[in-house]
């Protein structure tokens, strides 16, 4: 059973991404340094990143103790379905079935009020995006 | 049938009074109030992010909340971040089910009594609740009761002070009495710290023409068109 807070930061293994050829690839993920990303600004920093995922993990070990494997595994397909639907990188997508499906559009949190995407003043450029999503950069 | 909150008035920054009449009974619902000591962004955030969820969770469900869940949501939220967020709260609230009162703390954990006290001053509070406290008192008796108990805490401690606020929810209305005992007014200043004219004696008096040459004289002419321009 996992536990509804996620493992402390300690306890994870950390790896640099790979490019082609086992050596880390600068255009794609920029100069990898072990120091740079891996010592938390915040204690709950990993907490909050692994937060909406850990309570799904919870609640689908919990649906499986109570009603069998089916389901999880049901409510997982449904989801995957959803996951799979995005539009192109630059442009948001509402997630409008994924979150009908979670319950998160009957939720409000702090993050559908601060931190709004809609409102990043930065913008990048697709072009970049399009190609780092096809690993052809 | 009833729960009666109270609070003091004051919100400081370590020793220094920040404000002297800030508000900490916090909005949640028509029927459900909730006092909040801390850090006063922490509660006031927690209170309007809950106010919000409860409002949604009442407009998907089409019935008034109950005291109990908005205190499951706040310990959930509280829980989730460990305490940083530095809220310790008092949730009172009337629903069909009858007058509920919880209290909240900063980590998360809850509990659900008949009399609660939170904050620097809950210590006198409470001594004052433990001495007095009855079940089944009448609304003026309880009104009172709560008063002593903020008086207690804003005269026995420095983070407390300036006006008792007081919320009694029925399950009919809610009274909000802003305030209702000013404890503490402010002096008013007795004497003059200004001198008399005559204070000081004067010796002697000399007038003294002090001559000025005009330089040069400049005629300016005031255009009534760029004078005024109002457009």
């Amino acid at each position: 059973m996992t536990s509804l807070r996620p493992d402390v930061e300690g306890s994870q293994i950390l790896d640099l991404p790979n490019g082609k050829y086992g050596v880390p690839d600068m255009m794609m993920h920029g100069f990898q340094n072990v120091r740079s990303g891996n010592t938390p600004a915040h204690p709950l920093q990993h907490s909050e990143k692994h937060w909406h995922e850990n309570k799904k993990m919870m609640d689908f070990a919990m649906l499986r103790n109570l009603q069998g494997l089916h389901a999880p595994l049901k409510l997982q397909m449904e989801l995957n379905i959803t996951q799979k639907m995005r539009r192109l990188p630059g442009l948001g997508s509402s997630h409008v079935l994924e979150e009908s499906l979670t319950g998160r559009d009957m939720m409000l949190d702090f993050e559908d009020i601060f931190n709004d995407p809609d409102e990043v003043p930065l913008s990048s450029q697709p072009h970049i995006q399009m190609e780092k999503r096809l690993n052809i950069l | 049938d009833g729960v009666v909150l109270g609070a003091d008035t004051r919100a400081t920054e370590d020793t220094v009074v920040a404000d002297k009449n800030c508000s900490k009974i916090h909005y949640l619902a028509d029927n459900m109030y909730c006092c909040g000591a801390g850090t006063a962004a922490d509660t006031e955030m927690t209170t309007q992010m809950i106010a919000s969820q409860l409002e949604l969770h009442k407009l998907n469900t089409g019935r008034t909340p109950r005291v109990t869940t908005a205190n499951r949501l706040l310990k959930q939220m509280l829980f989730r971040y460990q305490g940083h967020i530095s809220a310790a709260l008092v949730l009172g609230g009337v629903d069909v089910t009858g007058p509920h009162l919880y209290s909240i703390h900063p980590h998360g954990s809850t509990d659900k009594l008949p009399y609660v006290t939170m904050g620097s001053g809950s210590l006198a509070a409470m001594a004052t609740f433990e001495d007095r406290f009855k079940p089944n008192m009448e609304k003026a008796e309880a009104m009172k009761l709560v008063r002593d108990a903020i008086a207690a805490g804003i005269f026995n401690d420095l983070g407390s002070g300036s006006n008792v606020d007081l919320c009694v929810i029925t399950k009919d209305k809610v009274e909000y009495l802003r305030p209702f005992d000013e404890a503490n007014i402010k002096g008013k200043r007795e004497g003059n710290y200004g001198f008399k004219r005559g204070t000081t004696a004067i010796l002697s008096t000399e007038v003294k023409k002090i001559p000025f040459d005009i330089v040069s004289t400049q005629v300016v002419t005031s255009r009534s068109d760029s004078a005024m321009d109002t457009a």
